[in-house]
Parts: C-alpha cells; structure tokens; sequence
C-alpha cells in the first residue's frame, strides 16, 4: 500500500521555510524590497516599487541598474532553489535545520547580459526565471520580467553562474 | 582645466544627484572626459548580497556600470540629448572587497545618431584586478547638445 501523503501544513511548513532561509538576511534584497512567491516549486520574485528605484525622475522610470539587480537576484534564487529544492524533498538537507550558517553556499555570478525592451514604469514588477542548464560547475539560466502583462516583458536576460563545490565528505 | 569642463561637470554632477536610485547608493561622478565617465560608489552595509562575507550585491555594481555608461555616452562630443540603455552585459572577475569604494570608469567608444556603444570597468582599491567589466549599447534621442 502507498504510505499516506504528509499533511498539507507540514509539506507547506518544510518548504516556506526552506525558501526563507534562502532569500532573508540578503541586504541588498531587502533594500530593493524584493520577495518571492512560491507555488510549489515555482517562483515569481516582485520587486515592490519605491521611490529610491526611480532612475529618470522625468519618465518616471525605474533605474535600468535595478532592473538588473531585480532579474539578477530572480535568476540566482532561481538557481539555488532549484537544488535546493530537490535536497529538502528527497530528505538530504533538513529543512528543519536550515539556517543562514548550514545552507549550500550560493552560485556566483560569472556573466550576466540584460536586454531593456521597454522602460520599467513607476510601480511592481515580477520575474520568473527559467534554468536552461545546471551542471556540475556551470549553469545557464534565462529570466523575464514583467509589470502589467506578462506577455509583454520589459526587459529580460541570460546569466552563467558557478555552482558552489559540493562540502567535502 | 578650463571653465568650461568645470562647468559641464557640475552639471552632469548635479544631474546625477536629481536621480533618486543613484543618491540612494550614494555614487559621485569623480570625473568626466570626452565620451568618458568615472564614478564611485562608497561600500554599504545595505548593498550587501552575501552577509557571511560582506561582499557587495552584483546588481549594485551593475547599476553603478548602468549609471556610468549612460553618462559617458551624455558627455560624448556628438552628445544625445538624451538616453537608454539597450543592453548591457556585466562580466564579474572576483568579489570586490568589502569595505572599498567602487570607481567604475566607463567609455563611449563609438556613436552613431540612432545607437552609442559603451565599454566600463570597476575596480576597488586594487586597480590592477578588475572587479568587473561591461559592455553595452544604448539609445541615442533627442538633439545635440
């Protein structure tokens, strides 16, 4: 016979609080005001519009460099979900014991190239980001963003990153 | 140097200052040449992207190339009036040094009346070892100065 299903809260519980302990304590996150829906294991990032983003006061328009950072900062979580993901429901990582001291160091950045398609106007934006490729050392992952439509982007990009080397033993 | 570079660098100076992103990462415009821009941005506590090490967040340094690269290109003899960036693709060499200043130095190498080409590179106090470089294009509108 299959063994019962978790219930809801402790299957919900392990996974916000795998998610939390990956995107708190970022600084720099936080002073954009970036945070991260999750549904399964999907997840969109919304940059919650303020005024220190304001690049172009005239526009007004959202600074290109946090557009960057915002699509930056999707695709690295993106990444480091996506295993760590896997690792808390095969039980490899207790999410339980996940703290900001015990979990996988975070991919680098090696590369990243933004494509501005429209001006970022004065108010929320949502990213999702897409892993085209994550092997050993080396990932490709591809990010779109949006603020009223998501089937008109405002900008997206391609970034290469270097997967953290697994802790010895 | 004249009055006249003096003058136009207050004023790219003061402009830079009416953008609220870049007051709020505190970048200074350090100089400007034809075509050429180099500004810093002091080390934050906020701008912080790996708290175990208190290295700054790559998006900060991409806005601070973002912010770079446009004025090159707004400092360029055949200046626009105004402009965007297109893309812009960041190279990130080694982790800045916490603590440091980042200078970015950024260069309109070329410029037509629809597109300016830009080249930038950020260094901290090592200026031997790049932080990062970048490489963009962006939009030309708007008359002449």
């Amino acid at each position: 016979m299959r063994p019962r299903p978790e219930p809801v809260q402790v299957v919900k519980q392990r996974r916000d609080r795998a998610l939390k302990a990956l995107v708190e304590n970022i600084p720099y996150v936080r002073f954009l005001n970036i945070h991260f829906e999750r549904h399964g294991n999907e997840l969109t990032a919304v940059l919650n519009f303020h005024d220190e983003l304001i690049g172009n006061p005239a526009l007004p328009a959202i600074h290109g460099g946090v557009t960057a950072a915002f699509l930056e900062t999707s695709a690295l979580i993106g990444l480091a979900w996506q295993n760590l993901w896997e690792k808390i429901e095969t039980g490899a990582i207790d999410a339980e014991a996940l703290s900001a001291e015990t979990l996988p160091r975070m991919p680098k950045t090696i590369d990243f190239t933004v494509d501005y398609l429209r001006t970022g106007l004065p108010r929320d934006a949502y990213a999702r980001a897409r892993v085209n490729r994550s092997g050993r050392r080396y990932a490709s992952v591809h990010v779109e963003a949006w603020q009223d439509d998501v089937t008109r982007p405002f900008a997206q990009a391609t970034g290469h990153f270097l997967m953290p080397m697994p802790s010895p033993g | 140097m004249t009055d006249d570079y003096e003058t136009r660098k207050d004023r790219v100076a003061r402009f830079m200052q009416a953008l609220p992103h870049c007051r709020a990462l505190n970048m200074t415009l350090v100089d400007i040449g034809p075509g050429e821009a180099v500004m810093s941005m002091p080390w934050d506590e906020k701008l912080v992207g790996d708290p175990a090490t208190g290295v700054i967040h790559g998006g900060a340094v991409s806005s601070l190339m973002d912010s770079c690269g446009g004025t090159a290109v707004m400092v360029h003899p055949d200046g626009p009036g105004g402009t965007a960036t297109l893309d812009l693709r960041i190279d990130y060499m080694r982790p800045a040094t916490p603590g440091q200043t980042i200078t970015a130095r950024a260069t309109c190498y070329h410029i037509t009346r629809t597109v300016a080409f830009v080249r930038a590179v950020a260094t901290d106090d090592d200026t031997e070892r790049p932080v990062a470089t970048a490489s963009g294009a962006f939009t030309v509108t708007g008359a002449g100065a």
